[in-house]
């Protein structure tokens, strides 16, 4: 069957992500940029909602079973309010749902109960790298088995809270695969940058670089145990977290720019009423109508574990990225040139819309 | 409820069978009936005919559902127009034009569905599971109203003493108006829907729907188009010359309220066929992607799914593009078809499908034509004729402009005065 319909828990669930988005993130959005700060309450707060708590079952500490469907519909509402936000409320899924998805026995009963159980708590990953063709099957990042450890070796860059994380994922290629490997933030050979990241936006999300230099972990901290893992499952939930952040970003400022356009005068009436502006509106609103679909049917197909889940993720990712940009440009367009200037949002949706192109791995469903 | 998107049952089974139709019937004809215009495929028009008899169904219309005769057993949800867009959607992938032809009630019974009274539609839609194939069409347009329906200059004014319609004007770009029409001796008597004024004054209140059988002295199709595309289907100009009709076949209030909630209804058809036709594109721009894939991996180039864009060629940038246009106006097109099944207004969601199907059939069409090169342009293949059969997709029915027109007023809740 076809329906396009959430269940009444993602109602409810969407509801209330919505109102801690507009309420407490939308509301810290502008000053978090320009300070490069989150408040840690509210990150708390966000983490109270419990999106990552209900993915995990009871066995482990959790209340609820992973849903990408209700992943992605919650990851737009989030990303709404604001981006960085956003991502620091979710950066413990970095670490805990690639255990879930494709972690031992052992390694969930070790990390699962422990992020779930108590506040929120800077475990991170390590994915993004440095390079203009960073390709995620394709890592400059290795881990080699060296006796009964791995030893791993790259620069990884873009990793949130790596400064004062627990433990990283780290994503290195191994025998032609991308695995990923448990490492201790103080495992000798590991060690971040003084510096935070300093990208056109996220301001507020503390990024930083890792190094890997002969890093040696034991065999037992390969994600899966020894045989390692599929990525392809890990890969298309950081792709639909990243597409459904983009829908989150987008309506955001599609409806910013819309109500502007309904407020602001231009020779004697709206400047809504002008085909040229009222044209570009519905444009916007169609594209991520269209966007939405896609991840939705996507985030779907996963759940079903279907065959062509994984490209269908792909797809969606890469669509959502080319909308989220042609709409938070347009936005700005549509403010001509208060959407040029700080005081209104539209230019930080811009700066963060583009990053949509190269920051898969920032979030996880 | 829940999201979901597997395909239903029957939809499976039906798309099987009218695979065979598309490739059997429509794609072995597709390049003769371009090159023949105005030659009828009837074959397909009577296979058609038969096939759909057989069902029990006289036209391409959402099915209807049955009453549940089981109070206990769990109602299934409403699919019909679901399945009609993905029947649609097809036969379109096989031949877009003959679709159009598909004999059956096509816009002019959907019309007397939308606005007509159960009398009427006993009357009018009795014809399609009858012997003869039977054609109905809608007119709407004329030369000097388009878009811009209340610029109709047609007249349908009441003749007291006969207590008749008398309608007078002249109406352009009708499908299927001559088979329709024309008395052919292969079809059944069909009929056309024509808007007329019922009173100049009330502007768009006065606008009326009008039942013109096959046959009315002073109704006659005056020209056949020759057109970029679509060639097999008939798109005509009927002139109307005091023309009487049966006081009954007029669809909707014989009288004038100063209010236009009897036009807006007209326009609520609209909702439900948008969509439809949205999907026709989709056909053909599916049919056009699918060959060019083929053609590609002939000549040894597979798209790398899933590399990043820095690393893709630009044909596989081009093609994965097109996918994700696609797939996407698909799925706003089954959305829109889902909502009208459930009875939830869809005015923006069914507008929102046009205009990104109309977008992505002509975006695809030309993209696909330009590279394939010489291949592309040849008339030796197809995809330069899906190309021009494409590009009616963002005309009829509602330009691109008018359809952003709707889903501009629609998001911003302005009125057509407030946003002309």
């Amino acid at each position: 069957m076809y329906s396009f319909e959430p269940t009444e828990e993602q109602h409810m669930l969407v509801d209330t992500v919505g109102k801690y988005a507009s309420h407490d993130l939308r509301t810290i959005s502008r000053e978090a940029e320009e300070s490069r700060e989150l408040p840690k309450k509210l990150i708390g707060k966000g983490w109270e909602l419990g999106l990552l708590q209900a993915s995990i079952p009871e066995s482990f500490g959790g209340f609820g079973e992973r849903s990408a469907v209700t992943g992605v519909l919650a990851v737009e509402e989030l990303a709404f309010g604001d981006l960085a936000g956003a991502l620091a409320v979710m950066t413990p899924s970095l670490f805990a749902l690639p255990v879930l998805l494709s972690g031992s026995e052992d390694q969930k009963k070790e990390y699962l109960p422990k992020i779930i159980e108590g506040d929120w708590q800077p475990y991170t990953a390590a994915f993004i790298e440095n390079a203009f063709d960073f390709d995620a099957n394709d890592l400059r990042t290795t881990a080699v088995l060296d006796g009964g450890e791995y030893v791993l070796n790259g620069e990884k860059a873009c990793v949130p809270f790596a400064k004062e994380a627990e433990a990283i994922l780290i994503y290195a290629r191994c025998d032609g695969r991308t695995q990923g490997f448990i490492v201790p933030r103080s495992a000798a050979g590991l060690s971040v940058g003084d510096e935070r990241e300093r990208l056109m936006g996220l301001n507020a999300l503390p990024l930083y670089r890792v190094k890997l230099e002969n890093v040696k972990i034991p065999a037992a901290h390969r994600l899966g145990g020894a045989a390692g893992h599929a990525f392809e499952p890990v890969l298309a939930s950081m792709r639909l977290a990243s597409a459904s952040a983009a829908l989150g970003v987008a309506r955001a400022a599609f409806e910013y720019s819309r109500d502007y356009a309904r407020e602001r005068e231009a020779f004697g009436v709206k400047i809504a009423q002008k085909q040229a502006v009222a044209f570009m509106l519905a444009e916007m609103r169609t594209e991520i109508e269209a966007m939405r679909l896609l991840v939705w049917q996507a985030a779907w197909k996963l759940d079903q574990e279907k065959e062509d889940a994984f490209n269908e993720a792909y797809l969606a990712s890469t669509g959502a990225a080319d909308m989220v940009m042609m709409v938070t440009d347009r936005a700005v367009q549509i403010l001509g040139g208060h959407g040029y200037i700080r005081e209104h949002p539209v230019e930080m949706w811009l700066r963060n819309g583009r990053g949509f192109a190269m920051l898969t791995g920032l979030a996880m469903i | 409820m829940a999201i979901e998107f597997e395909a239903p049952k029957p939809i499976v089974q039906m798309q099987t069978v009218l695979k065979t139709v598309a490739e059997e019937m429509m794609r072995s004809k597709s390049r003769y009936f371009d090159e023949h215009e105005h030659e009828i495929p009837w074959d397909y028009i009577e296979f058609m005919h038969t096939a759909m008899k057989s069902m029990g169904v006289g036209a391409l219309v959402p099915r209807e559902e049955k009453k549940a005769e089981d109070p206990n057993k769990p109602k299934r949800p409403p699919i019909g127009y679901q399945l009609l867009a993905s029947q649609i959607e097809m036969l379109a992938w096989g031949d877009v034009g003959m679709y159009l032809i598909t004999p059956g009630g096509g816009l002019g019974a959907a019309a007397v569905q939308a606005a007509g009274s159960p009398e009427q539609q006993a009357k009018f839609l009795a014809r399609f599971i009858e012997d003869k194939p039977t054609f109905a069409a809608m007119c709407m347009t004329e030369a000097g109203a388009g878009s811009d329906t209340s610029a109709i200059r047609a007249r349908a004014v009441l003749d007291e003493k006969t207590h008749e319609w008398v309608l007078n004007g002249e109406k352009i770009f009708v499908t299927a108006g001559d088979k329709s029409l024309t008395e052919y001796k292969q079809l059944g008597r069909g009929f056309i829907v024509v808007w007329a004024s019922i009173d100049p004054s009330a502007g768009r209140a006065g606008m009326r729907a009008f039942v013109v059988e096959s046959g009315t002295p002073g109704v006659r199709v005056v020209k056949l188009e020759h057109k970029l595309g679509i060639r097999v289907s008939d798109t005509a100009s009927i002139s109307m010359v005091d023309a009487h009709i049966p006081f009954e076949n007029i669809l909707g209030s014989p009288t004038v309220e100063k209010t236009t909630t009897g036009f807006k209804g007209a326009m609520a058809t609209f909702d439900a066929t948008r969509p439809l036709v949205a999907i026709s594109g989709l056909g053909v721009a599916r049919a056009a992607l699918e060959f060019l894939k083929g053609k590609l991996k002939e000549n040894g180039i597979e798209i790398r799914y899933g590399l990043p864009r820095q690393k893709l060629t630009n044909i596989e940038r081009e093609v994965i593009d097109m996918d994700i246009m696609l797939k996407s106006a698909w799925l706003m097109v089954m959305k829109a078809v889902w909502m009208a099944d459930n009875k939830k207004p869809n005015a923006l969601e069914s507008s929102m499908s046009k205009v990104k199907a109309g977008d992505v059939t002509t975006r695809i069409t030309q993209k696909v034509v330009e590279i394939l090169g010489p291949l592309g342009y040849s008339r030796e293949f197809l995809a330069e004729k899906w190309f021009r059969d494409a590009k009616i997709t963002d005309i009829y029915e509602g330009t691109g402009q008018i359809n952003r027109l709707v889903v501009a007023r629609q998001i911003l809740g302005y009125s057509g005065s407030e946003l002309r």
